[in-house]
């Protein structure tokens, strides 16, 4: 109980202390936060996004095959869907109808597609809450579009994919297979690429490996090959992410060394009095580790708290506008904070302890000064 | 009430308030889980492979779906669209493939 109740009297006494320098302390606690803040929203908004990614595209076909032409991705032909068939282990081969749309009274791509259970009328569509948003031109309900060969194809919209799923279906446009071949000319032999189901997972890589050997022009994608794409996604070995966080490690590191280099006079003075009074070393540097670790702690808090709610109710305003680049249509979209505790551990043990030990180092020097020479300087 | 008391009693609530928000979060709420489980039949009804996040440009908007050619294949001269090609890295099979193919080039056979 006397050990707690000495803590007390040093805290006490720091508080006073910094209370003296309100600005000063103040501003610094503030840079702090900052820093917290940038690195905190960025390990919950990236995460957020991978999670979700994960979570959504589990259902993404088992594996997709293309096919290739001179480095492109070309046409893929439904006679190599027969001889995908005769694999063992395939359970399952339906062609895919999807390409790009551009129009240009928006400036955006849209993504069209022909799914394979279409339940409306050939001259209708059903479309995601983005092309709403953006096609500018609507009229009478109705999506004007300029075929292959130049004609207009006047399309009504028959429904709106939900927008609970922007974040999957923004840009989308879901046509019946005759609109989509009318629109983009694509033959009937032909379909975009074709999408496999396999019977056992485990034998995804034999399966790639067979049909590599049937059809060396084509390329497949499994699941799994998806999934780590999106994996990668904002994580910090990204250009965009190592950049943010090398700015806020640096500052972060520029300021604690500011703090580790040296002691102002005024300061230097008021440990010359302290010792004067009887204070020992010891007590001088537990009174400046409570100064560093009060301040770190409350500033860690204040940064990840904020960076909480600056992902779940701002959607991470400070990202969006690198999220958005060059998209004139982006999908709107709230993600709840994903917290991995691991990251949020390394980020107190990063910030924390540092600067918490960087006060102590620079006061040590006055500490065992003698204090009637300090007090003189 | 003393000055060290409150501040410590403050630090605690901040703490308490954190640990609060991390563990009882809206990413296990009733309505993120309906999203979820929406999002998850639409992507396999209509067989999706990516997010719709990045438009401007093929191998932006289907990274999963992007070849080593896609990001450079517009025109001759094209570089990479920024800041999406910096947020996001190729498809892992991409790179994990090129290494076998230095390794080729340098006769060295292929990689191990």
């Amino acid at each position: 109980m006397k050990s707690i109740e000495r803590q007390r009297n040093f805290i006490d006494f720091m508080l006073s202390s910094l209370l003296q320098r309100k600005g000063k302390n103040a501003s610094v606690l503030v840079v702090y936060s900052l820093v917290v803040f940038v690195l905190a929203s960025v390990i919950f908004f990236g995460s957020a996004l991978r999670r979700e990614a994960a979570s959504l595209l589990a259902e993404a076909p088992e594996m997709v095959v293309q096919r290739t032409m001179a480095g492109r991705h070309d046409l893929i032909p439904l006679k190599y869907a027969s001889v995908i068939r005769r694999i063992r282990g395939i359970h399952s081969v339906a062609p895919r109808l999807w390409g790009y749309y551009f129009h240009p009274a928006s400036l955006a791509n849209y993504t069209v597609m022909a799914p394979a259970h279409f339940s409306n009328a050939d001259h209708e569509v059903v479309v995601g809450a983005g092309v709403l948003r953006t096609w500018g031109t609507i009229a009478n309900q109705e999506l004007v579009f300029k075929t292959y060969d130049g004609q207009l194809l006047r399309l009504k919209i028959a429904a709106t994919l939900d927008a609970r799923t922007e974040i999957i279906t923004t840009d989308l446009i879901l046509t019946s297979e005759r609109t989509f071949r009318r629109l983009f000319g694509v033959p009937a032999a032909f379909a975009t690429d074709l999408a496999i189901k396999i019977r056992n997972q485990a034998e995804a890589g034999t399966i790639k490996g067979k049909i590599l050997e049937e059809l060396p022009d084509t390329r497949p994608l499994t699941r799994q090959e998806i999934l780590r794409t999106y994996a990668a996604l904002f994580d910090w070995r990204s250009g965009y992410l190592i950049v943010i966080l090398s700015a806020a490690a640096l500052s972060f590191f520029i300021f604690a060394w500011e703090k580790a280099t040296g002691v102002n006079a005024e300061e230097k003075r008021e440990i010359g009095i302290l010792k004067a009074l009887g204070w020992d070393t010891s007590d001088i540097l537990i009174m400046k580790f409570w100064e560093g670790a009060i301040i770190s702690c409350v500033a860690f808090a204040v940064g990840v708290i904020l960076a909480y709610f600056h992902v779940l109710f701002a959607s991470a305003t400070l990202f969006q506008h690198a999220l958005k680049g060059w998209s004139t249509l982006f999908p709107s979209f709230k993600l709840p904070p994903t917290i991995n505790f691991f990251q949020i551990a390394v980020l107190f043990f990063l910030t924390v302890v540092p600067y918490s030990l960087l006060t102590i180092i620079p006061t040590w020097g006055a500490a065992v000064t003698d204090p009637d020479a300090i007090m003189r300087q | 009430m003393r000055k060290a008391d409150i501040c410590l009693a403050s630090i605690g609530f901040l703490f308490l308030a954190l640990l609060l928000l991390l563990t009882v979060h809206p990413g296990s709420s009733q309505e993120h889980h309906e999203r979820i489980e929406t999002g998850k039949q639409l992507v396999s009804r209509l067989g999706l492979t990516d997010l719709s996040l990045f438009t401007e440009a093929r191998y932006t908007r289907h990274i999963s779906q992007a070849d080593s050619h896609a990001a450079f294949q517009d025109h001759p001269r094209a570089v990479e669209h920024f800041p999406s090609g910096s947020m996001v890295r190729p498809p892992r099979h991409l790179w994990t493939h090129s290494k076998g193919a230095a390794a080729f080039l340098q006769n060295k056979g292929p990689a191990r």
